[in-house]
């Protein structure tokens, strides 16, 4: 079956536009030509069953699938007009534009200070101590951890909580000035309340990023995010608003996911 | 209805009981056979350590002192100045004062037994004593030399047994009378023995040092240190971490792996044909021209030998780091290289070093390749450098063990627990190195 485009009416250019996005571990084609607009400065939902690709597509957005040596991407994925497969784009820099935050907060086992400075450092965005310090706070209070870490900076990242781990996480992504971040299940490791307050800081956060989150939770992708696009099977089978997918799915397959009978 | 129903139940119980409690008793037995058999298994190892180290230790401690001889030694002698006194030969002045020690024997045959109480190296021993007291020259001194090994092994009880015909011991009855009479004056003085902690190897037990085989076993461990840890931690991060799984990467695993279990002798026969001889290949020589039995080929040799222990721990090490780490680097915008050095090396850094000093203390304990590089060969001096002859620890203790004066037998004990005390500190470092560096976070 073809996949149903859901034409939500497009004012603007979007921040991010895939089309025909083929991924394949060696011979096994795990997506079979994805197109997606992501737009900017929302929060884009990515639902779907276990296995359905949804955490492969949103690796080929900033080329995280590239460390894999079996993995082939085809097709054309778009930032800003520039694609990003193309040979002259630098995956270093890609990945400081396009931040990531993972599934298992994966802090380094350095200090929290470090953990943020550490991607400014690299790209040489701090010019000396003082700048340095300033983005770190920045980035923490941006992250709402500063209040709660602000006293020991230097004490090791991998002693927060679970919640702070991965808040840490959100830090050290944004300390780059990304303009996309991308999240791969960011809650699934946490409790409902540390929950709670990472989903209050996607939302905070759409002001200025625009955010692509993967997730299983479809109440998470309800309160959180603007657009939903529903994988099933390495297809998208529905995209569009939030609001229009839970409410009125047009894809049958949709509608059984959602009301979970499927998945 | 209840009754006949639950008669048989009552019945029955017992004997699901009886059998299942059989069952639990023999499943406990076994698991107690089981454990004591462990405990049985750590017992006797135990044992044959603490066996092994109380021979050694026993053997080694008459090692560690010797008997000196207080000698009245002449040195207003016109012909010894204070430049010759470097150079001067001292064996006529020992002699005289060793007439003068024990007065009265006369004839031949009794004055060489006499000279031969104390040791041949004795004038050598003089020479440097008064090269560092100048003073003494024009002097009359009375000095401590080191007595001859048959009679300080006399002295320590070490000689076996002296009721025997005199004919079947190295110590003739005058050698005892007069060794018995120097004790009871006084004359005899038991010393720790800094002469076989300073001095080299020699033919005369009572002159022959492990220190030579010391600095000889630090500067091949260095040359194999310096040589097998960059190599080796570099072919590990190139291929755990960017080298293509390919059927090449594979080959090379595979070999890495069998290199680990070839005998270390064969590494000997490497050295021996690429780094000593060469391969002629025509006009063409590949390799050769390494100094012989020197610190350099040994620790070449060595460092070939321990490269696949230190890729191999290097490469678990490296592997062990979560995927997790490398991700959260390289999504932020590291290059894989910063990722690896910034991030992976350090955490794999307490596997690599224990793997690394594991290696060396191989290294260090290694014999048969430096056989056959002619590390075996009989050097007296202490190297100087990596190009001068030198031997090693264990080469010492295989020489020593071979010789057959008595006096070497204490030797060759003492460089074992030599030995095994720079390896029991090696293995102390690398514990301490691991908890260090894991303690951290």
């Amino acid at each position: 079956m073809s996949a149903t485009k859901t034409s939500t009416v497009e004012t603007t250019t979007p921040k991010i536009s895939c089309s025909d996005v083929h991924v394949f571990y060696a011979d096994k084609e795990a997506i079979k030509g994805v197109d997606l607009n992501i737009k900017e400065k929302q929060v884009t939902a990515l639902i779907g069953p276990s296995g359905c690709g949804k955490s492969t597509f949103l690796r080929c957005i900033n080329r995280m699938n590239d460390t894999i040596d079996i993995c082939r991407v085809t097709g054309n994925i778009d930032i800003d007009g520039q694609d990003i497969y193309a040979p002259e784009v630098n995956v270093v820099d890609l990945r400081a534009d396009v931040g990531m935050v993972f599934q298992k907060p994966n802090p380094f086992p350095k200090s929290i200070f470090e953990n943020v400075a550490y991607g400014p450092r690299i790209h040489g965005l701090a010019n000396g101590k003082a700048d340095m310090a300033d983005i770190v706070e920045k980035s923490l209070r941006r992250a709402g951890l500063w209040e709660e870490v602000k006293d020991r900076l230097d004490q090791p990242g991998t002693g927060l909580s679970g919640g702070q781990q991965q808040r840490l996480c959100i830090a050290r992504a944004i300390a780059v000035s990304p303009s996309v971040i991308l999240m791969d299940e960011p809650c699934s490791a946490l409790d409902p309340i540390a929950t709670s307050i990472v989903e209050e800081l996607i939302d905070e956060l759409r002001q200025n990023y625009t955010i692509v989150i993967v997730t299983h939770s479809m109440q998470q992708a309800a309160r959180v995010s603007q657009d939903t696009a529903f994988f099933h099977l390495g297809e998208i089978v529905e995209t569009g608003a939030t609001e229009d997918i839970f409410t009125n799915p047009k894809d049958p397959r949709t509608e059984s996911y959602i009301t979970g009978r499927i998945g | 209805m209840t009754d006949i129903s639950q008669s048989p139940v009552v019945a029955k119980k017992p004997s699901v009981d009886e059998a299942r409690k059989k069952r639990t008793a023999k499943r406990y037995a076994a698991e107690k056979r089981f454990e004591y058999i462990g405990l049985g298994a750590v017992l006797s190892a135990g044992l044959f350590l603490v066996i092994l180290l109380w021979t050694i230790v026993g053997n080694a401690l008459p090692a560690l002192t010797y008997n000196y001889l207080k000698v009245p030694i002449d040195l207003t002698s016109e012909k010894l100045t204070e430049e010759n006194a470097a150079t001067f030969d001292y064996r006529k002045i020992v002699r005289n004062g060793i007439y003068e020690a024990v007065p009265g024997v006369k004839g031949r045959k009794d004055r060489k037994k006499l000279r031969g109480l104390v040791s041949s190296g004795a004038a050598i021993e003089l020479r440097s004593e008064v090269s560092a007291n100048p003073q003494w020259i024009g002097t009359k001194q009375e000095i401590y030399l080191p007595l001859s090994d048959t009679a300080d092994l006399y002295l320590k009880n070490l000689m076996g047994d002296i009721t025997r015909p005199e004919s079947e011991r190295k110590f003739s009855d005058i050698e005892i009378k007069w060794s018995d009479q120097l004790k009871q004056q006084g004359k005899i003085d038991t010393r720790f023995n800094s002469i076989f902690f300073t001095h080299g190897a020699s033919r005369e037990p009572e002159m022959a040092g492990i220190w030579g085989a010391v600095v000889g076993s630090f500067m091949t461990l260095l040359v194999t240190l310096v040589l097998s840890v960059p190599v080796g931690v570099g072919a590990a991060i190139y291929l755990e971490e960017f080298a293509p799984k390919n059927r090449l990467t594979g080959f090379i695993e595979i070999n890495i792996n069998n290199l680990a279990a070839v005998p270390s002798i064969v590494f000997g026969l490497l050295g021996l044909g690429f780094f000593l001889n060469g391969v002629h290949l025509g006009w063409f020589t590949l390799g050769g021209g390494f100094p012989r039995s020197a610190a350099i080929t040994g620790g070449t040799v060595l460092a070939l030998m321990t490269l696949p222990t230190v890729i191999i721990a290097s490469r678990a090490a490296i592997k062990s780091v979560p995927p997790s780490i490398r991700e959260a680097a390289l999504g932020i915008g590291a290059s894989k290289t910063q990722a690896t050095f910034h991030h992976v090396l350090p955490l794999a850094m307490p596997g690599i070093l224990t793997g690394t000093i594991i290696g060396m203390a191989g290294a260090l304990g290694e014999t048969a390749p430096l056989l056959l590089i002619g590390m075996v060969a009989f050097i007296v001096d202490i190297p100087g450098g990596f190009t001068d002859p030198a031997t090693v620890l264990p080469v010492q203790i295989f020489m020593w063990a071979d010789f057959p004066e008595i006096g070497f037998q204490q030797k060759t004990a003492a460089a074992i627990l030599i030995l095994l005390c720079f390896l029991i500190a090696m293995n102390a470092i690398a514990v301490w190195l691991r908890n260090k560096f894991e303690r951290r976070w």
